[in-house]
């Protein structure tokens, strides 16, 4: 009877151990092929053949990580993208702009998603971690200020207004303090919380009207996440919210709140849509959005090559950027990148 | 006489208040467990209205997609398996290995004491914390083995740049066992997060099942000779061995439902590919669910979140009745 257990208890141990091994270490010799081809495959990079229509059957890594606005993007490039190059094994993290630059600096990773242009502390982080790397502008995010559908009152906002609205020192209380003909009621923010690049971007816009805000407001009115989706359903359930976010929860969900339109430089009300972004009519609430790629990466490894040329050829971001919420930059853009890209592989 | 004076002095006083408290709490009781109950349902059933439909095929063979009806979780299926199972290997022998030591050996010394606290302290701290200590040891090592770091210019090591660098070497020379140090952002990584996390819970389950093994069995194993280590393996460890099972398969059950830790640690959310080998990238459950829930789609963030979740919970129940089961099989009678 003990023995019965004993060896029952052994088995139940050898069983997974063995489970580990075999599930994982089985496969352990082909991860030792993708290494091998990726060193003679360095000088045909020379040749065209990263940067052309038919590129050769390629393997090994792509590590991407960064923004989460950014992320939408690069994952639904890196999903057509595994259809002509199966074995290029694209991973995307999601560690935020800064986290990503973090990690990019370090060398961890390829190419790194970003909600905003690289900082100047970010550029110092990499020159120590020797990285050198290229910036391509993939696309637009126009930032979305939205109301309750049935706020019939705010047909328009001017920047100043939305500087006296979300700026740190608002006095703004109620609709009537924007303006007396709207209605005494107290208006709910909902605004995204500080770790947010949708923020900062704001509180940039902000403190370009009214000199000395460097922070959008924290009374007890305003509702704070990092969840769009938590100020979407805010948004949805109060009558007097008000809030901002990307465009992307916008165009899924425009059954649910209203968009109100941003008056330009041009003194034109503009609604956000894919085209008012794209030709930058919807100003100043269109930021643009960036991935930035290792230099080293892009001579070295012939799938980053491949894969960051794919991103802006016509399959690529331009074919998948609205499917996912966002609008793409002006024309010629990608052109330029690809020209950019070019010259960094020597061509 | 002396009969009624004891009904009604010591034992009819107040019966009938005291009787109409007992239930009131009783009531009370009842509602209090019928509440975690309700919720719990509540929770169930939004989750299986939202979810069942999703649950298909395509969710379980194909990997995340931006068409909802395309995306699926098989790699994320895979990496939990995968993680929870390395975690166990990692967490087993050093979890009750700690329980034994302190059960059977330890003497009641300032130090044991200090090592209790701490134990128990541990199994109190966020999640979070691991995952930060998680990334620093076992992701970066404190950077030990970067290039150019101070040690590998000072034993000349033959580290690589990029992404999957570090010093990699076939440990005593065996083809199969690759190292790779530092860790990265593998599934030796998580897996070593995750043992962090849940080991304070496997020594102190481990060490209830031990400590329940009567004082009479080990005195009698010692009366016929066994030397303490002989006690052990012969009578403790068989005797507790369901307790200790059970305790770690509930711990890998948390294991299985952490994401925190992990992405914090660096595992990836877009990852479509199953991990080659220990020392590859990897995604989990929670992690894939937890991005379907930040997405604007409601496809994705209610209906494919949910169906997520079911997923979740039919691989942890798997688990619990495998724990029950094994619990019951292993079970000692006298």
């Amino acid at each position: 009877m003990l023995r019965n257990k004993k060896f029952a208890l052994t088995g139940l141990i050898v069983l997974l151990v063995i489970t580990v091994v075999s599930a994982c270490a089985a496969p352990a010799a082909p991860t030792e092929v993708p290494a091998a081809p990726a060193e003679p495959a360095t000088q045909p990079t020379e040749e065209p053949t990263a940067v052309v229509e038919e590129p050769a059957v390629l393997s090994g890594d792509v590590v991407v990580d960064g923004s989460s606005t950014v992320y939408p993007i690069t994952v639904a490039v890196a999903e057509e993208f595994a259809a002509i190059q199966p074995d290029v094994r694209v991973s995307v993290g999601l560690s935020g702009t800064g986290g990503g630059f973090k990690k990019f600096c370090a060398g961890e990773t390829d190419i790194s998603d970003a909600s905003r242009a690289i900082k100047s502390s970010e550029v110092d982080l990499c020159k120590a971690g020797g990285i050198e790397y290229s910036e391509f502008l993939i696309g637009l995010d126009g930032l979305t200020v939205m109301v309750n559908p049935e706020n019939d009152w705010l047909t328009e906002l001017t920047v100043d207004q939305l500087a006296a609205l979300f700026g740190v020192s608002s006095t703004i209380k109620q609709w009537s303090d924007l303006d007396p003909s709207y209605p005494a009621e107290d208006i709910l923010f909902f605004i995204p919380d500080p770790d947010s690049g949708t923020r900062d971007f704001m509180t940039e816009v902000v403190a370009k009207v009214k000199e000395g805000e460097e922070d959008l407001r924290t009374d007890e009115q305003t509702t704070f996440s990092s969840d769009d989706n938590v100020l979407l359903n805010g948004i949805t359930n109060e009558k007097n919210a008000l809030g901002f976010f990307g465009y992307a929860y916008y165009v899924h969900n425009t059954s649910k709140v209203k968009a109100v339109p941003i008056v330009n430089s041009d003194g034109v009300a503009v609604l956000p849509e894919d085209h008012t972004v794209s030709d930058g009519t919807y100003n100043p609430l269109s930021r643009p959005l960036y991935i930035y790629v290792n230099n080293k990466a892009l001579v070295e490894k012939p799938q980053v090559a491949s894969f960051v040329d794919y991103y802006f050829g016509n399959e690529g971001a331009q074919a998948v950027m609205s499917s996912v919420g966002y609008s793409l930059p002006p024309a010629g853009t990608y052109d330029k990148n690809i020209a950019a890209l070019k010259t960094v592989l020597g061509q | 006489m002396s009969e009624k004076v004891f009904a009604s002095s010591a034992f009819n006083d107040n019966l009938d208040s005291r009787q109409r408290k007992a239930r009131i709490w009783q009531t009370i009781l009842l509602a209090c467990t019928l509440l975690g109950i309700l919720v719990l349902t509540m929770m169930l059933v939004d989750i299986i209205v939202d979810g069942a439909g999703w649950l298909s095929p395509t969710l379980f063979n194909n990997n995340h997609s931006r068409f909802p009806e395309k995306t699926g979780m098989n790699s994320a299926i895979y990496g939990s398996i995968y993680n929870v199972l390395l975690t166990a290997l990692f967490c087993f022998p050093l979890g009750v290995a700690a329980a034994i030591y302190l059960e059977e050996y330890a003497p009641k010394s300032k130090l044991t004491n200090f090592i209790n606290i701490n134990i128990n302290n541990l199994a109190g701290v966020p999640s979070i914390v691991y995952g930060m200590l998680g990334l620093t040891v076992f992701g970066r090592m404190f950077g030990l083995f970067a290039p150019e770091s101070p040690l590998v210019n000072f034993f000349n090591l033959p580290v690589e740049a990029g992404n999957v660098g570090g010093l990699k070497f076939n440990l005593f020379g065996i083809p199969g066992l690759i190292i790779h140090l530092p860790f990265g952002r593998s599934l030796v990584a998580g897996a070593m997060t995750m043992s962090l996390l849940i080991l304070p819970t496997v020594i102190i389950s481990s060490r209830e099942a031990i400590r329940a093994v009567p004082t009479s069995i080990r005195e009698a194993a010692y009366g016929l000779g066994a030397t303490r280590w002989q006690m052990i393996r012969t009578q403790v460890l068989p005797v507790s061995f369901p307790g200790i099972l059970t305790g770690i398969i509930l711990a890998m059950g948390r294991a299985l439902g952490e994401t925190a830790p992990l992405i914090i640690m660096g595992a990836f959310m877009y990852v479509p590919f199953l991990p080659r080998n220990i020392w590859d990238k990897f995604t989990t459950m929670p992690i894939q669910i937890y991005n379907w829930i930040t997405l604007p789609q409601p496809e994705y963030n209610i209906h494919l979140a949910a169906a997520g979740i079911i997923v979740l919970l039919l691989v942890l129940l798997g688990m619990s009745a495998l724990a029950i089961f094994l619990r019951n099989k292993l079970q000692v009678k006298w």
